[in-house]
């Protein structure tokens, strides 16, 4: 009872304090859901002071040790570093410079196994130490209110201060808030909370005046009303030292109870503050930053100092090392040698932890280094930290919900994680999960629930990331159709324009009256071919439906186009009669062309039809074949009749109509291979479906085909007998002229060969159907084979009779030096190759192109063969054996063929390239151009042929006409130095 | 040397579903001594004849399934749903009963709905509802309490051997609904039941669910249940009881009869508990246990069973889904709870 | 007679009124729906790869919306597939990808350079203009814009486009799914020389 006595004279002291604390409201620690309280491990390494750590051979610095942009190196490999030297800065706003840790040399600068738990590499500065950790001349600052928070927040920046805590965001970005953000409240985060590490602790109890210091700094920055360090109550020696260090000045220190996880910088905001952070925010929203102990005592080192981050104090521990404690350990050291350094107790190590038990990451290699952000290595052994059982069903029990700091359901969370509901997932707010590992801790179970959240977290970035692009994509995508459509607009004007200029000119000349009537004709006709169109398609549409009066659309549609070609011949005729200018009859040429593109394109439109209606099983099947048959009919008269056209056009119109059967001829081709492939397509299809006139489809594709051969024939016949003009742009290079005939002759071959390549391919596609016309498709393969082969001898005999003329006429070539006709010069300069050489080489090429030709084709007959046999089951295991054998055989001769004709004809580009001024590249960039323009020229008269005026087209026949002579030019040009090479395809 | 890799947490608790099942077991020895000495052997032969059956009929299922029959046998799941079940059933009960019961809980609803964790009923309550409409003579003949039968006796019950009608006598819930069920009875008619005044709740069921609140409360301790469930549910129950017992003593039963009769402790420590088919967070539960234990009272005070305890947790399991969309907790960092997702 | 007449010209008047009242919330409420072409169009990769025969993602979608199916998507998969069925409330149908069974896997574009002519072939290719270039120079993909869907490799004349996986960057690594009930999650590396 005499404890009043002794209060009453102290009584106005408590009324004072009274009132101070009225101002100051009473410390209050709140709390937060859930927590747990896991085997704190703390007394392993927290019995001894921080001593230095190794000073390795090697450091290995990644560019990346905190949040945000990799620094960019400033050194070169080779070049000495002295210690605290700026080794790389930092690229924008989120960065973090990296120093030297020690003095030496920079070894390498390029990717190593870095602190990511993914195991990968990333690039590092790695610095072989000299021993001698000689300092870079530095200095500290004697009163840091000298300076303004601008230029210390630059220093800091500069100093490569990032979070201490574990995840690194650079310190600059936080210490730099803008005016508009009062800090209500700085928090120091020294609870330490997760089991092992002690870092912290001792850092606290051995430097606590320093970290003061460093958070005097932070005051200074941020100018916060309180600042609060919140330490665990495990740390009583801590505590009582930061209290001494803050004793006199505005610090409060608040000891929070022990539960993990309370040093989550929002769990420390709330228990501290009793403030959430709202999801998605910043605690700088709140008004609140946090630093972390270490950050602070960092800051301090920095400014007072002078010295940049070079170090970092790491607790080493777990079972796994006989001295385990805290290190302060130079940045960059490896793992490794840390490890090392504490005595590995030569125990077998189960898991290499690099963090703490709770959020730490297990490491893939020891050889990662230890970081900015690295404050705990756990070497455990296996029965410290056991493999984790197999995961069992989850039972909904709760204990997750229980302990998780965020309030989630991790039961729900798993759940929708593990069937890919990402939106559900999302929807129980899975972003807003800290991956503490509270909820697997406790599980039961067993389940990796930190792991399933990760996984789906990480599914939820990839998606967006995926949306964004795709978004990206589409309006991509959207701009550049409009950008192709303006751009269409922009040459019809062109054109438009063009034609104008045109029928100016040509109402000048006195040919004006005489195309009136053709005018009117021809307008008649159009009409004509129009109902004819109109009704092919009213025909077709009512097809599609199953209209009952089809039969009858289609009479009229005959009809219609009876009328439609009367009213062409009669325009034909018209055009004959005309006087004989070259227009005109380029006119009927065009005219003709026309009428084949209509007939065909209604032949592939009868065809279509009839194949779908093979596919629904329509009954008028045969029928719409015959009308097939009987449009092709009709197209093929066209086309003949476009031949003829053209053979009596004047010869005079122009140099180029004389190219212009070959390539009718080619067209046609290429139409009947068409028709050829869509037949067999066909046949295949009703094959497949067991249809019955499967065989008849067959016959029908045997007998294009043949009509495409007998074209192909036609095509070389013409071509051979195409006068050897000279090409029309060329005005007269002799050079050139004379090896049009070899040319000629190799096109020739080629067509041969291209011809007997497809009948190969034909026949090995029967073979493959098990077709009954195989066998005579592989004789026509062998037939055509012949010819080609004797082309080729035609070939060569042709070569060697030809004189070497390009070689001959340099000074000719020249002449020719037009601005249209540049690739003349490719030619040219290859007559310095030496020619006995390269005709060596030709001869050896060609050889083991014969070699590797036949070769290869054994190995495919062989293998088709094979695989027949094996389909249909006629030979042995035994047989069969010896089949692979002996397609292995073929194929290895076959292979050593290619592998010699490769060799050569590197050896052979290289010649090229190095007796040419332009390279084989370049001819082919030009050849290839020049055959791009021309095929979007082609395709430009395909789209307008039917739509546009007859003068449009005959505008845009002469650019095609023109553009054609210029790839041919090129082509040659091309050929003509690859053949010098014997490089031949 | 080979090192783990693995995410994060790399330290858990000892802990495994196995151990928490098997306390779970642990906790019911108090209830099935109590019983045994009551009503003789009868209980101890079911839960093991009920053992047996589920861990054969879970085997076989696992077997069809392809899975590892070790693996989840090991989590004692099945085990819990038998004794659980065996409890329940009457000691009088001969083989093919529990043959029944159990067979259908763990084949039907558990392993067809795809086993431990994906059973949206429990699968005890659905084996004993099965029996108790199919056989409901069979299920509702108990044994007068404190004439224990001898173990003779019971194997031969349990065997089919000795008929069981000569035996049996009603429940105390049996008997106050017997009572009612001819018209109001009198105060005098009820004080003539001497099966009805025990030491504080009917006679020999006051022990049976002392001891099942023992294991409850252990289980509590333990850390494997939360109080929210046996609290919401012996509230559910006990406050209606007490409220309409306060109107009108003689029609209603008082609640410590209410709470120490029939299945009342085992379902609220036990039954209810089941965290698979119970509602989510920890405010539904307590919703969810509330409910059952209202519907108990509203059907053993109006309804046709004398008790209804596996009525009402199925009509509760069939509605924690909707109790789980309403009671979301309110995240952290977020304003209000989410709704509209279970 | 006449109740049975009043009956009716009631329940006309009913019918009316209400009729009114249906005709005028109907206008007044319209809900202004996504056109279905939307939908659709939001639902595809946006790959623009073509593959489905239309040139780009939306001209699919239109196509879609006529009637045409909607299992020719390979970038898209087979969960296109079904969220397009559940949209449009048509059948499930089995993806359409003859030859792109890899097509989960994301892919990009490279140009091996020195082999590159400059022909341009593939810049007008490449439907969302992701491959930057002149005639006669070098071309190169801008990787973060192209889609992976390989319509400038039929082009090249040199055959100089490679698609390459694209291969995890730290950035984009992320943790995989726990292989499930029964399983360990870990795994073990074996470690030389710690």
């Amino acid at each position: 009872m005499s404890q009043p006595q002794s209060s009453k004279p102290r009584k106005p002291l408590s009324v004072f304090a009274r009132l101070a604390s009225g101002i100051r409201r009473p410390a209050k620690i709140h709390d937060f859901h859930g927590g747990i309280h896991p085997p704190e491990m703390k007394h392993l390494s927290n019995g001894t002071p921080i001593v230095p750590g190794p000073l390795p051979q090697q450091l290995v610095l990644p560019l990346n040790m905190h949040i945000g942009a990799p620094a960019k190196p400033l050194v070169a490999p080779g070049d000495k570093v002295l210690k605290g030297q700026m080794i790389a800065e930092p690229i924008g706003a989120v960065s973090a410079a990296i120093h030297a840790p020690t003095s030496g040399t920079v070894s390498a600068i390029g990717p190593r196994p870095i602190q990511h738990p993914s195991g990968m590499d990333a690039v590092c500065i790695v610095i072989d130490t000299d021993g001698e950790d000689q300092w870079v001349e530095h200095q500290g600052i004697a009163d840091y209110t000298d300076k303004s928070p601008a230029e210390l927040v630059d220093l800091i920046r500069h100093a490569g201060i990032a979070g201490m805590g574990g995840a690194g965001f650079p310190t600059s970005i936080k210490v730099n808030l803008g005016d508009h953000q009062r800090v209500e409240q700085l928090l120091i985060n020294a609870v330490e909370c997760e089991p092992y590490i002690t870092a912290d602790d001792r850092l606290m109890r051995e430097r606590a005046e320093q970290i003061v210091t460093g958070i005097h700094i932070l005051q200074y920055l941020l100018n916060p009303r309180r600042t609060l360090i919140g330490i665990e109550d495990n740390k009583p020696e801590a505590i009582s030292a930061i209290k001494r260090a803050c004793k006199g000045c505005d610090i409060e220190v608040r000891v929070v109870p022990t539960k993990y996880p309370s040093g989550g910088e929002k769990q420390l905001i709330q228990l501290l503050t009793g403030k959430e952070v709202a999801s998605g925010q910043l605690p700088a929203q709140v008004g609140v930053v946090c630093q972390n102990v270490g950050t602070a005592y960092a800051i301090k080192r920095a400014v007072c100092d002078g010295e940049p981050l070079v170090s970092r104090v790491t607790t080493l521990t777990g079972d796994g090392v006989s001295q385990p404690g805290n290190y302060e350990v130079l940045l960059g050291t490896p793992v490794r040698d840390l490890l090392a350094h504490g005595n590995l107790a030569g125990l077998d190590i189960g898991r290499l932890v690099m963090g703490g038990p709770m959020m730490g990451f297990t490491l893939h290699n020891p050889g990662v280094p230890v970081v900015k952000t690295t404050n705990c290595i756990i070497a455990a052994s296996p029965e410290e930290l056991p493999e984790p059982p197999p995961e069992q069903p989850c039972i909904r029990c709760g204990s997750c919900a229980e302990v998780c700091p965020a309030n989630l359901l991790p039961q729900q969370l798993y759940w929708h994680a593990k069937n890919d509901d990402l939106e559900k997932a999302q929807h129980h707010n899975l972003m807003d999960c800290i991956e503490c590992g509270a909820c697997a801790y406790v599980c039961p179970s067993h389940i990796p629930l930190v792991q399933y959240y990760r996984y789906a977290k990480g599914e939820v970035r990839q998606q967006a990331a995926d949306q964004v692009k795709a978004d990206k994509a589409r309006q991509r995508f959207e701009a550049r159709q409009a950008r192709i459509e303006q751009e269409q607009a922009e040459k019809e004007a062109r054109r438009q324009a063009r034609l104008e200029a045109n029928r100016k000119k040509k109402e000048a000349g006195p040919a004006a009256a005489s195309t009136v009537d053709v005018a009117a004709l021809k307008q008649a006709s159009l009409d004509a071919s129009k109902a004819y169109k109109a009704a092919v398609k009213a025909a077709k549409t009512a097809e599609a439906e199953g209209a009952d009066n089809l039969a009858e659309l289609k009479a009229e549609a005959d009809r219609l186009k009876a009328l439609a070609d009367k009213a062409k011949a009669a325009v034909r005729d018209a055009k004959d009669g005309a006087p004989v200018a070259a227009a005109p009859a380029e006119d009927t040429v065009a005219k003709l062309k026309k009428q084949v593109g209509d007939a065909s394109s209604a032949y592939k439109a009868a065809v279509k039809a009839a194949k779908a209606a093979e596919a629904e099983g329509a009954d008028n099947v045969a029928e719409l074949k015959a009308q097939a048959d009987t449009l092709k009919a009709s197209a093929d008269a066209l086309k003949a009749e476009l031949r003829e056209a053209k053979a009596n056009a004047p010869a005079a119109t122009a140099p180029v109509a004389q190219t212009d059967p070959v390539a009718e001829l080619k067209k046609q081709v290429g139409d009947a291979s068409s028709a050829y492939k869509s037949a067999v397509k066909a046949a295949k299809q009703a094959e497949e479906e067991g249809a019955d006139n499967a065989a008849e489809l067959r016959a029908e594709a045997d007998k294009l085909k043949a009509a495409a051969d007998q074209l192909k024939m036609e095509l070389r016949d013409a071509k051979a007998n195409a006068p050897a003009a000279p090409p029309p742009s060329a005005p007269a290079p002799t050079t050139i002229e004379q090896p049009d005939p070899v040319a000629a002759l190799k096109k020739q071959v080629g067509d041969a060969s291209m011809a007997y390549k497809a009948a190969v391919k034909a026949a090995k596609q029967a073979d493959e159907e098990g077709a009954d016309n195989a066998t005579d498709l592989h004789s026509k393969a062998g037939e055509l084979k012949a010819i080609a082969d004797q082309l080729k001898a035609e070939l060569r005999d042709a070569k060697a009779a030809a004189p070497p003329t390009p070689k001959a006429a340099p000074a000719a070539t020249a002449t020719t030096d037009s601005p249209a006709v540049p690739e003349e010069q490719a030619p040219q300069s290859l007559a310095e190759v030496d020619p006995e050489q390269a005709a060596k080489r030709q001869k050896r090429l060609k050889g083991l192109k014969t070699a590797y030709n036949m070769a290869h084709k054994q190995y495919k007959e062989a293998h088709a063969a094979y695989e027949r046999a094996e389909r249909n089951e006629t030979a042995s295991a035994d047989e069969l054996q010896a089949m692979q054998v002996k397609i292995d055989k073929l194929k290895a001769k076959a292979d050593n063929a290619r592998d010699a004709l490769d060799a050569l004809v590197e050896e052979a580009k290289a010649d090229i390239r190095a007796h040419t001024g332009k390279d084989l590249k370049t001819l082919k960039l030009e050849a290839a151009r020049a055959e791009s323009a021309l095929a979007d020229k082609q395709q430009e008269l395909e789209q307008q042929r039917s739509s546009a005026s007859e003068d449009t087209l005959e505008a845009l026949s002469s650019e095609l006409q023109a553009l054609e002579s210029e790839t041919q030019i090129a082509r040659k040009a091309l050929k003509q130095a690859v053949e010098e090479q014997g490089l031949a395809e | 040397m080979s090192l783990i890799t693995s995410t994060s947490p790399h330290a858990t608790v000892k802990n495994n579903t196995g151990a928490f099942m098997r306390q779970v077991i642990y906790a019911t020895l108090p209830g099935l001594a109590v019983l045994t000495w009551q009503f003789g052997w009868g209980s101890v032969i079911n839960v093991l004849w009920a053992v047996i059956v589920a861990l054969v009929s879970e085997a076989l299922f696992l077997k069809a399934r392809g899975r590892n029959i070790a693996f989840y046998l090991k989590d004692y799941s099945a085990v819990v749903t038998a004794v659980l079940l065996g409890l329940a059933l009457p000691p009088t009960a001969p083989w093919w009963l529990t043959l029944i019961g159990v067979s259908f809980a763990i084949i039907v609803a558990k392993q067809l709905y795809g086993g431990l964790g994906m059973n949206p009923f429990n699968p005890a309550m659905v084996g004993y509802v099965l029996l108790l409409i199919s056989f409901p003579v069979a299920m509702t003949q108990w044994l007068a309490p404190g004439e224990p039968l001898s173990f003779v006796q019971s194997w031969q019950l349990f065997t089919g051997q000795l008929p069981v009608d000569g035996l049996s006598g009603a429940t105390p819930l049996d008997t106050f609904r017997t009572a009612h069920s001819a018209g109001a009875a009198s105060e005098g008619e009820l004080a003539s039941h001497s099966i009805l005044h025990g030491q504080f709740a009917g006679l020999g069921w006051e022990w049976v669910n002392l001891a099942f609140l023992l294991g409850g409360l252990y289980l509590i301790s333990r850390k494997i249940i939360t109080w929210h469930i046996p609290v919401g549910f012996l509230a559910g129950l006990g406050l209606p009881a007490l409220l309409a017992w306060l109107i009108d003593p003689v029609r209603f039963a008082d609640p410590l009869f209410q709470l120490f009769s029939g299945g009342a402790m085992l379902g609220a420590f036990f039954i209810a508990t089941d965290p698979v088919s119970a509602a989510t967070s920890r405010m539904g539960r307590l919703i969810y246990a509330l409910l059952i234990g209202l519907l108990i009272w509203v059907i053993r005070t109006f309804g046709g069973y004398p008790d209804a305890v596996a009525f009402s947790v199925l009509l509760l399991n069939l509605s924690a889904p909707f109790i789980d969309y309403y009671t979301q907790p309110r995240t952290y960092g977020h304003k209000s709870s989410k709704r509209g997702v279970s | 007679m006449t109740a049975v007449l009043i009956a009716v010209a009631a329940l006309l008047a009913l019918a009316a009124v209400f009729g009114a009242v249906l005709g005028f919330a109907s206008e007044k409420f319209k809900v202004e729906g996504d056109p279905i072409v939307e939908q659709i169009d939001s639902l595809l990769p946006q790959t623009q790869c073509g593959q489905c025969g239309h040139p780009g993602c939306r001209p699919y979608a239109e196509a879609i919306a006529e009637g045409e199916d909607h299992n020719r998507c390979p970038p898209g998969g087979q969960d296109t597939v079904v969220a397009l069925s559940e949209l449009l409330g048509r059948e499930e149908l089995t993806l359409d990808n003859e030859g792109a069974e890899d097509a989960n896997v994301a892919k990009v574009a490279y140009i091996r350079e020195d082999e590159c002519i400059g022909c341009t072939k593939c810049i007008q290719a490449c439907p969302v203009d992701a491959i930057v270039g002149a005639a006669k120079l070098m071309h190169t993909v801008i990787v973060d814009e192209c889609t992976g869907c390989d319509l400038c490799v039929e082009p090249c004349p040199v055959d100089c486009i490679d698609m390459l996986e694209v291969k995890p960057t730290l950035q984009t690594w992320g943790w995989h799914r726990p292989a499930g009930i029964g399983e360990r999650p870990d795994s073990r590396i074996e470690v030389v020389n710690l």
